[in-house]
């Protein structure tokens, strides 16, 4: 199964039949993994990885530091279901250190995003400051490199 | 002396040996664009980055000098615990010694036991220098032939049909490179039995030990009464994808290992410092890449011989190494027709299983240490270049 899943997070375009090649499984039994992964939520999403970048759409990623107080009962997820829904929000963390929120946000411009902080986030209750990073360049994310440098140098024919 | 020709004074062992097979190959290969590669003995994966990183703070911090001979000790100490988690033990003072490469350790292992004339037994299909460097030290090469009926391992009948009494050397290779067999541990005991029986001493180079898929790898000199009758060759090419460092070992009796020193210390000095570095952070930290790159070659190792099956080819399944060796003969093609042909016109390069001795003929070897998406696209190719040719009759007897 973690075998499974590892192949997924690499190439989410495999099909069962070429998995079942990889890892000497029938495809049978390896549709019925992932039809049982997929329905207890532990694969959630397939994903493409695209550096928008090198599509030539330009957009605008910040990194939020989220102070806030914890409220009565549900802590802090109240206050931190309230920032996740917003479209805008791409990933949020509860984090330990500095601050409570690490919240991602993707916006058309820095503009946008800042006004988003301004007018959403930092007037929720129980959130006391934001402090917004945007992001420069990406060159690494979710395990992939975006633009690797390591080509294959190897001879054709070796020994 | 001006009317001699040049090649007159070149010493006569070295005229012998024939050009490589795979020279050649090479070079035809070099001159295409847009060729993908299974003719690699290598691993496709780079040097993981915690290794070249140790290796670059070591830089920084000047450690550019000589080592002991022998090697820095720390790292014959790493290797020392290595191998005893095989189950044999060695001194790290006296019975480890850290050579340039595999090859190297080799060489000075075959010239530190051949007295000229002495026979080496060589199972084939065989790492393509053996041959050449046991004639180059004096001994006199002695092949047994391996076979897809036996899933290319050395048989105890085979090897007792070639010992003479000349014999002194046995040379193992296991996971074997082209055909990427391994053998069982009840196969090394009886060959065990002979070796003792016979008074044979053994090199053993172990260089793919740790790229086994089905089952646990047996160190020959674990075997009982075979330790101090054997010679471990092992580096960190294959394992830790680190060809370029040029870095191995030797572990054996504390009397053959420093006779090997002797030549070594003549001429090689010492092994580099910055590749020493290195493999001593890949023995102390590099077991999890190690496994994630086996994962992979494992993945890789079904994808190929899922996809020969498919196109017709047949193929023993290798048990270790990263090579498969598929019988080709059933085209009608030899080995060489078949990978020039092949090259020429589907820009797929493989090698011609003869170049690795007897016993190859009629195979290629396919190195599936390439990317899934490269690998498909090759068996896809040959798919085409084989429905293209025909199989020009239907062999059996390898099912």
């Amino acid at each position: 199964m973690l075998e499974i899943l590892e192949l997924l997070q690499s190439n989410s375009r495999l099909t069962a039949k070429e998995i079942a090649v990889l890892t000497g499984q029938e495809e049978d039994e390896v549709k019925g993994i992932i039809e049982r992964l997929e329905a207890d939520k532990t694969i959630i999403k397939y994903f493409t990885l695209i550096n928008w970048e090198k599509a030539g759409l330009e957009k605008v990623s910040a990194l939020i530091e989220v102070k806030m107080s914890p409220q009565r009962d549900v802590g802090f997820d109240s206050v931190a279901e309230r920032i996740y829904r917003f479209p805008e929000v791409k990933s949020v963390h509860l984090m330990s250190g500095a601050y409570d929120l690490a919240v991602f946000l993707e916006g058309a411009t820095m503009k946008e995003v800042a006004l988003f902080v301004a007018q959403k986030l930092a007037t929720i209750d129980n959130v006391l400051s934001t402090a917004t990073h945007f992001v420069l360049k990406t060159y690494k994310q979710d395990g992939f490199i975006f633009e690797d440098r390591e080509n294959d140098q190897r001879l054709v024919i070796q020994p | 002396m001006s009317n001699n020709k040049w090649s007159d004074y070149i010493n006569p062992s070295v005229k012998r040996i024939p050009p490589s097979g795979i020279r050649k190959f090479f070079d035809l290969a070099a001159e295409m664009e847009g060729v993908i590669s299974l003719g690699v003995g290598e691993p496709d994966f780079v040097t993981p980055w915690h290794i070249r990183e140790a290796c670059v703070y070591s830089l920084n911090r000047g450690r550019t000098s000589y080592t002991s001979n022998q090697g820095l000790l720390e790292l014959r100490e790493e290797i020392a615990q290595y191998l005893g988690s095989q189950r044999v033990h060695y001194d790290p003072k006296k019975e480890v010694l850290v050579t340039v490469g595999v090859s190297e350790a080799l060489d000075i292992a075959l010239r530190t036991l051949i007295i000229p004339g002495d026979e080496v037994i060589i199972p084939t299909p065989c790492y393509v220098s053996y041959i050449p460097c046991t004639a180059l030290a004096g001994g006199i090469p002695v092949t047994v032939q391996t076979s897809m009926e036996d899933n290319f391992r050395l048989t105890a009948d085979k090897l007792e049909a070639v010992i003479t009494p000349k014999s002194k050397v046995l040379l193992l290779c296991f996971p074997n490179n082209p055909t990427g067999a391994i053998m069982d541990r009840e196969t090394l005991l009886q060959i065990a039995e002979l070796v003792e029986k016979h008074d044979l001493l053994v090199i053993a180079d172990e260089i793919y030990e740790r790229l086994t898929y089905n089952g646990q790898h047996t160190c020959f000199a674990s075997l009982p009464g075979m330790r101090d009758r054997t010679i471990i060759l092992n580096g960190f090419s294959k394992a830790y994808a680190m060809t370029g460092w040029r870095l191995g070992y030797a572990a054996g009796h504390e009397d053959f290992i420093a006779a090997m020193n002797k030549i070594h210390q003549y001429t090689m000095l010492c092994a580099p410092i910055t590749a020493q570095v290195a493999a001593l952070e890949a023995l102390r930290n590099g077991k999890s890449a190690v496994d994630k790159m086996v994962a992979q070659y494992n993945r890789r190792r079904r994808l190929v011989l899922h996809g020969f099956k498919e196109i017709g080819l047949t193929c023993f399944e290798p048990g270790g190494a990263f090579y498969a060796f598929p019988y080709v003969g059933d085209t009608g093609l030899t080995a060489a027709e078949f990978a020039e042909n092949l090259l020429l016109e589907e820009k797929v390069a493989v090698v011609p299983g003869d170049v690795f001795g007897p016993g190859g003929e009629g195979c290629i070897r396919c190195s599936y240490a390439s990317s899934v998406e490269d690998l498909t696209e090759a068996i896809k190719r040959m798919g085409r270049f084989i429905k293209h040719r025909g199989m020009k009759k239907v062999k059996t007897v390898y099912s």
